[in-house]
């Protein structure tokens, strides 16, 4: 357990605690709700492409999946949120499992491509079966509830999602340096290499990806609460596509490097908000910069430097 | 039966635009190992400078060449200032790179010319052909046409020209090819210029059915995509066939089936085929190197 009480987490933790003093106003929160949310999302896909190399274009289908699991849930069904959640976040597991098994077996190229059109599949679906979902206007969702509590204003939520990212955090440090760890970034390295030395190289891909896409849904079905509407272009190329941007700029297999890529990923658009039109240059010019000057991100470029100076 | 005709000929249109848009990726993947996610935006530039020509008053068979020369430009810069910087970067950080241009460009564009639609004129007028119980669109024609010319062109490339025996060497073995004085670096510029044509002339000849909008390219280059990995990633046949393959599906299922899932069509059936044969259909049976 000595892992928990590693001196980054407890940076991590003081910051977050003291960030709701520096907050000016409403929209900061937001902006901080939201980052916290995309962080869980990133931190969960880093497992998979930071950690185990597998590269997925269609993340947002997942955080979709949870999303809408928990609206139609609780609004057609009148399920509990925090049901609606949990069994969002079991029946994403299973499909991601069935889903797994033979796109895993894919490599580079075609791999992109298969988690590609899993979320234009999903996606489509979302939009065409408008009985359930609504359609292409989407849907309203109730507020989250625990028991009779209703989670309400800026700061319950930000409570709520800020202690939710620490342990996404804590659970991604916890397996990068566990076995399981260590077989995953083996296998990114060489599948061939980390089979000859013992590693179940089917069995681990197919079980981060489960992992990675609970994150997603968990996260998913809370955004979809937070935000009190969902519509599918949740599910869309572009939201695949930020999440893979977090995770390639902040830093892949970083895990604080993925919460950077979430912050900048979430926040600097808001700063250029008043820039229409200019988000998608700067996130292409972001994603081609990082890549050809960082190929490993800033945080783990930065770490480098920073280790070859000491000595 | 007439409306079976209808739907091939529909088919064979959106066909040979994914199928010359198939060659793009298959032919910078050839050189590179890259997929190039702005191999769709090729297709929307070409049909957006034609658009911005037209508007300048140029006619349209001297914007037509126009578009073309500048695409072929914006695919050189590409290739120069983004991915060669990137230099000896993995495979995978290579597809990011193109990912973040198509967004650039995609970006740009819709800065310069808005998010609304621009029409382009059909090549020889709207009065459609009717050929047993269906109609032809003349700019069908054209399409197929056209596409028809360009895959004779580029297949006498490969195998006539020293260029393209080059390009089909590097395929083969990148190291080798090098050392027996194949300038790579130069190939690659060449694979991108040509992506970038194959692209362009696709979007211009589609643009009087498609119209063109700055977000154009993301769903006829994932397409392209999916008809280049159907046939077999780097396979020119399989390329083409695979365009042809995917377009007349997609037709058949909007008519029979449900117009609106057509477009899951090509992803549903590349799921189908990755698995069955991970290769694809025209692709070497991949075999792993220690």
């Amino acid at each position: 357990m000595k892992t928990f009480i590693r001196p980054s987490v407890l940076i991590v933790i003081f910051v977050l605690c003291m960030l709701p003093f520096a907050f000016p106003n409403a929209y900061i929160v937001d902006v901080a709700i939201r980052i916290c949310l995309a962080g869980i999302v990133a931190i969960g896909l880093n497992l998979l492409m930071g950690f185990a190399g597998q590269v997925s274009i269609g993340h947002a289908a997942f955080v979709a999946l949870g999303a809408y699991a928990s609206g139609v849930a609780t609004i057609r069904y009148g399920w509990s949120p925090l049901f609606a959640l949990a069994v969002g976040a079991v029946g994403v597991a299973v499909l991601a499992y069935l889903v797994a098994k033979p796109i895993l077996r894919l490599r580079d190229h075609t791999l992109t491509m298969a988690t590609l059109g899993l979320g234009i599949i999903v996606h489509m679906v979302l939009v065409n079966e408008v009985a359930w979902t609504g359609g292409p206007d989407g849907m309203a969702v109730g507020p989250m509830k625990i028991g009779d509590w209703v989670l309400k204003g800026e700061m319950s939520w930000y409570a709520l999602v800020a202690c939710l990212l620490v342990l996404a955090i804590v659970i991604s440090l916890n397996l990068f340096s566990s076995p399981a760890g260590r077989a995953l970034r083996a296998l990114h390295g060489s599948e061939v290499a980390a089979a000859v030395m013992g590693v179940n190289v089917p069995s681990f891909k197919v079980r981060v990806f489960v992992l990675s896409a609970v994150f997603a849904s968990i996260a998913g079905s809370l955004t979809a609460h937070y935000n009190s509407f969902i519509t599918p272009s949740l599910a869309g190329f572009m939201p695949s596509v930020e999440l893979a941007t977090m995770v390639v700029v902040g830093g892949m297999a970083s895990t604080f490097g993925v919460v950077l890529g979430a912050c900048l990923v979430v926040g600097l658009p808001q700063v250029f908000g008043g820039f229409e039109g200019f988000e998608m240059v700067f996130f292409g010019l972001a994603l081609m910069l990082t890549v050809i000057f960082m190929p490993k991100g800033i945080v783990p470029s930065f770490a480098q430097r920073f280790a070859k100076r000491k000595s | 039966m007439s409306e079976l005709l209808q739907f091939v000929f529909s088919g064979l249109t959106t066909g040979s635009i994914y199928a010359l848009s198939a060659l793009g990726f298959a032919i910078i993947y050839n050189a590179s190992r890259v997929i190039n996610f702005a191999q769709g935006d090729f297709l929307m530039l070409g049909g957006m400078f034609t658009v911005a020509c037209t508007q300048l008053g140029v006619p349209l068979y001297l914007a037509i060449p126009l578009g073309v020369l500048a695409t072929v430009v914006a695919g050189a810069l590409l290739e120069r200032l983004a991915i060669a910087p990137a230099g000896n970067s993995n495979v995978v950080s290579l597809i990011i790179i193109t990912i973040g241009a198509s967004m650039f460009i995609e970006g740009v564009v819709q800065i310069l010319f808005g998010k609304n639609q621009h029409a382009v004129p059909s090549f020889s007028g709207e009065t459609a052909i009717p050929v047993g119980g269906a109609m032809l669109l003349p700019q069908s024609l054209w399409v197929i046409g056209v596409a028809a010319v360009i895959v004779v062109f580029v297949g006498c490339f490969f195998r006539f020209t020293m260029i393209g025996k080059a390009m089909l060497a590097m395929s083969a073995n990148r190291e080798a090819a090098q050392l027996v004085g194949i300038n790579t670096r130069m190939m690659l510029l060449v694979s991108f210029c040509m992506a970038a044509f194959l692209g362009a002339t696709a979007g211009i000849v589609a643009a009087p059915i498609t119209m063109v909008v700055y977000d154009l390219g993301q769903m006829l280059g994932l397409k392209g995509f999916v008809a280049a990995t159907l046939g077999g990633m780097g396979s020119g046949v399989g390329a083409i066939v695979g365009g042809l393959l995917v377009g007349l599906l997609e037709a058949f299922v909007a008519g029979y089936v449900s117009s609106a899932y057509k477009d899951a069509v090509p992803f549903v059936l590349i799921i189908i085929i990755l698995l069955v044969r991970p290769g694809g259909i025209f692709g070497a049976k991949s075999v792993d190197r220690v």
